[in-house]
């Protein structure tokens, strides 16, 4: 262990510098993030995660924003374990009849000021799942979404310039 | 591979199954007929079929429990009924589908009851704490200690089988990439086997090894970030930082070869949708040689830490009877004694000419998975180097054109278990009937035996070491 942790110490960091904010995020945010709410949550978000209906791609690429190389928090931004907690939440998937329900208590839950990204070609619209029986569609469907970051899944660097612009946008 | 449609032969499949002397692979209806796969000691893969008269057929459940939620989900799709069947609850189905059943919403699903003095119940889920899929998880505890665990999935069905009816080939494979994420080259790679078994189409030798190659990275990544997560649950932080590491540089790897990192809709029916990069076999070289750097020592770190041992070993046990019984595939059945992998004993192109171990242990507790996980590493970084050595020069897509009705069947080995994709196609080449079962539905079951006992704190250490899919299981 003390090895590792000694490379630790002694190797420059693999934590790349950050991609700029996304330029189409930042347009979709200025429409719809309010200023009041921007100066009572300073340039600290607190996301919480919401699988919808998902086929798990998008949640492993989410996941990959804590590894060395993305390392989110540097930003000011941590993913937090009840909507309680929550400035963000991030939602995937197309959003199943099943989950309606849950996504919709989880957004109640959700204290204002509030935001919520849609990640995901699925999460946009619904995508290859639209028209299915047990599909609701989009996110937006459900709950109101104030940015979409697009891909199937968004690869960190996607999902890092979106969340960048929302952070862009709360603070300014 | 053969097709019945006695009544005679159903019951004796159904005996054959409780006497143990097959395990079965798969349970589906096909308008009003159900399948049933069996694979035998001799690692044969049998298909028995039972057509309904009156909406009803036999119960394999009532004398096999693998079936049970099967049948339920039959039930809930198909409406078609397991005559005898000690569960009639819903299963996928939660009242909320045009198709929904009387009695299916959550207020009226009755879970299984736990008596005794001192019990209390903890509901989780279906929206879990961390980033992770949703279900929902019925604890009936007594203090600490589980006493009964209680499984409800069904929350991401997207009635992806449904989509897939009327498919054409290409928007069936992209559906099938997307069952479940974690596992879409595996699934990619069992549709396309099964169309070419359908269609008696081959794809080219270059397109075969990198199917291989695709595979085994998927293998690798997930258990990278598998190793990872669970040492993370035991607050062993260290760990986890230092294999997402290596994931992370797997899944560059991939996007440098397939464009992709999670390598979806590389893998279709015919061969591959794209060649690997020009520069991609020299990126694989470089991520061997690091992971080979790297792996070892990190491995050492699991060996010799006394406080995470303490977390893994005798914790969430799997008793072998049920691995064998519930054929249980990947880590969650060779940790617990069950000897089989679908790469070596169907030995499907191109694991027929790779050399490979399977590792197997007795012990099925937390720890056992991780070792499996981490022997399986070694295996794949093996067969990684076999396949760049002797890559193919050609194609990597043959173009076809069906020719008639066909169907056709296929498992392949994803990295936590076999994945199962039986099809039948319409003479003009669309997707009549596509049923893909993951290896999660005969897993799933056995972690609530695994908890039992064990105290609800260290239940997401006994979760992630199955690592289950949701949305593999929901469909």
């Amino acid at each position: 262990m003390r090895r590792t942790l000694f490379e630790g110490i002694t190797h420059a960091a693999l934590t790349e510098a950050p991609p700029r904010p996304d330029e189409a995020a930042l347009a979709e945010l200025a429409a719809n993030v309010n200023r009041a709410a921007r100066a009572r949550l300073g340039r600290s978000l607190s996301i919480r995660q919401v699988d919808a209906g998902s086929c798990n791609g998008c949640e492993l690429e989410i996941h990959a924003l804590n590894n060395a190389f993305y390392d989110l928090e540097r930003f000011g931004m941590r993913f937090v374990a009840s909507p309680r907690h929550a400035d963000v939440l991030l939602v995937t998937g197309p959003v199943t009849k099943n989950m309606r329900e849950a996504l919709l208590r989880t957004y109640n839950a959700t204290p204002a000021p509030k935001w919520v990204v849609a990640v995901g070609a699925c999460a946009v619209d619904g995508a290859l799942f639209g028209g299915s029986y047990a599909v609701v569609g989009g996110v937006k469907d459900v709950i109101p979404v104030d940015l979409h970051i697009q891909g199937c899944p968004p690869s960190p660097t996607d999902l890092l310039k979106g969340l960048l612009a929302l952070v862009e946008a709360c603070s300014s | 591979m053969a097709t019945s449609d006695t009544h005679g032969l159903w019951a004796q499949a159904i005996g054959r199954l409780a006497d143990g002397e097959c395990t079965l692979l798969g349970l589906w209806a096909d308008g009003d007929v159900v399948h049933m796969a069996l694979l035998d000691r001799g690692c044969r893969i049998d298909r028995v079929s039972y057509r309904c008269t009156d909406g009803s057929y036999p119960s394999v459940g009532a004398s096999h429990a693998p079936a049970l939620r099967l049948e339920r989900a039959i039930r809930d799709l198909h409406g078609l009924e397991a005559a005898g069947s000690p569960d009639t609850r819903a299963w996928l189905d939660h009242g909320v589908w045009p198709t929904s059943r009387q009695g299916a919403a959550p207020a009226d699903y009755k879970f299984l009851p736990a008596e005794g003095e001192g019990l209390h119940q903890v509901p989780v889920g279906p929206v879990h704490a961390g980033i992770i899929e949703p279900g929902h998880f019925r604890f009936t505890a007594n203090g600490e200690h589980v006493v009964r665990l209680e499984q409800r999935l069904g929350y991401v069905h997207k009635g992806i089988e449904s989509l897939m009816r009327g498919a054409d080939l290409d928007r069936a494979a992209n559906l099938a990439g997307r069952i479940s994420g974690d596992s879409t080259v595996a699934y990619a790679f069992a549709f396309a086997l099964a169309v070419e078994a359908a269609t008696q189409v081959a794809p080219p030798a270059r397109a075969v090894a990198l199917r291989g190659v695709a595979s085994e990275l998927e293998r690798l990544a997930n258990h990278f970030g598998d190793i990872g997560a669970i040492c993370n649950d035991a607050s062993f932080a260290l760990m986890h930082a230092q294999t997402s590491i290596l994931r992370e540089r797997v899944l560059r790897a991939a996007g440098a070869c397939f464009n992709h990192r999670l390598m979806m809709d590389v893998i279709v029916p015919g061969g591959l949708s794209r060649d690997i990069a020009l520069d991609g076999p020299a990126a694989l070289r470089t991520l061997i040689a690091e992971v080979r750097k790297i792996f070892p020592r990190l491995v050492e770190l699991y060996d010799s830490t006394a406080s995470l041992q303490d977390r893994t070993v005798t914790t969430g046990i799997v008793k072998p009877e049920y691995a064998r019984r519930f054929g249980a595939g990947g880590y969650v059945g060779r940790a617990s004694g069950r000897d089989f992998d679908a790469r070596r004993d169907l030995a499907y192109a191109p694991y027929d000419r790779l050399r490979f171990d399977v590792p197997v242990l007795e012990a099925g507790d937390v720890n056992a998975r991780v070792w499996i996980r981490i022997r399986e590493v070694e295996q794949s970084l093996s067969m990684l180097e076999q396949l760049l050595d002797s890559l193919p020069p050609g194609e990597v897509r043959t173009v076809f054109t069906t020719q008639g009705a066909s169907e056709g069947l296929a498992l392949v080995e994803a990295f936590r278990g076999d994945v199962l994709v039986w099809l039948r196609l319409n003479a003009d080449g669309t997707v009549a009937r596509c049923h893909l079962r993951d290896a999660s539905w005969f897993q799933w079951p056995l972690l609530e035996t695994a908890i039992e006992g064990n105290i609800i704190a260290d239940f997401p250490i006994c979760n992630k070491s199955f690592n289950c899919s949701y949305s593999g299981h929901d469909l």
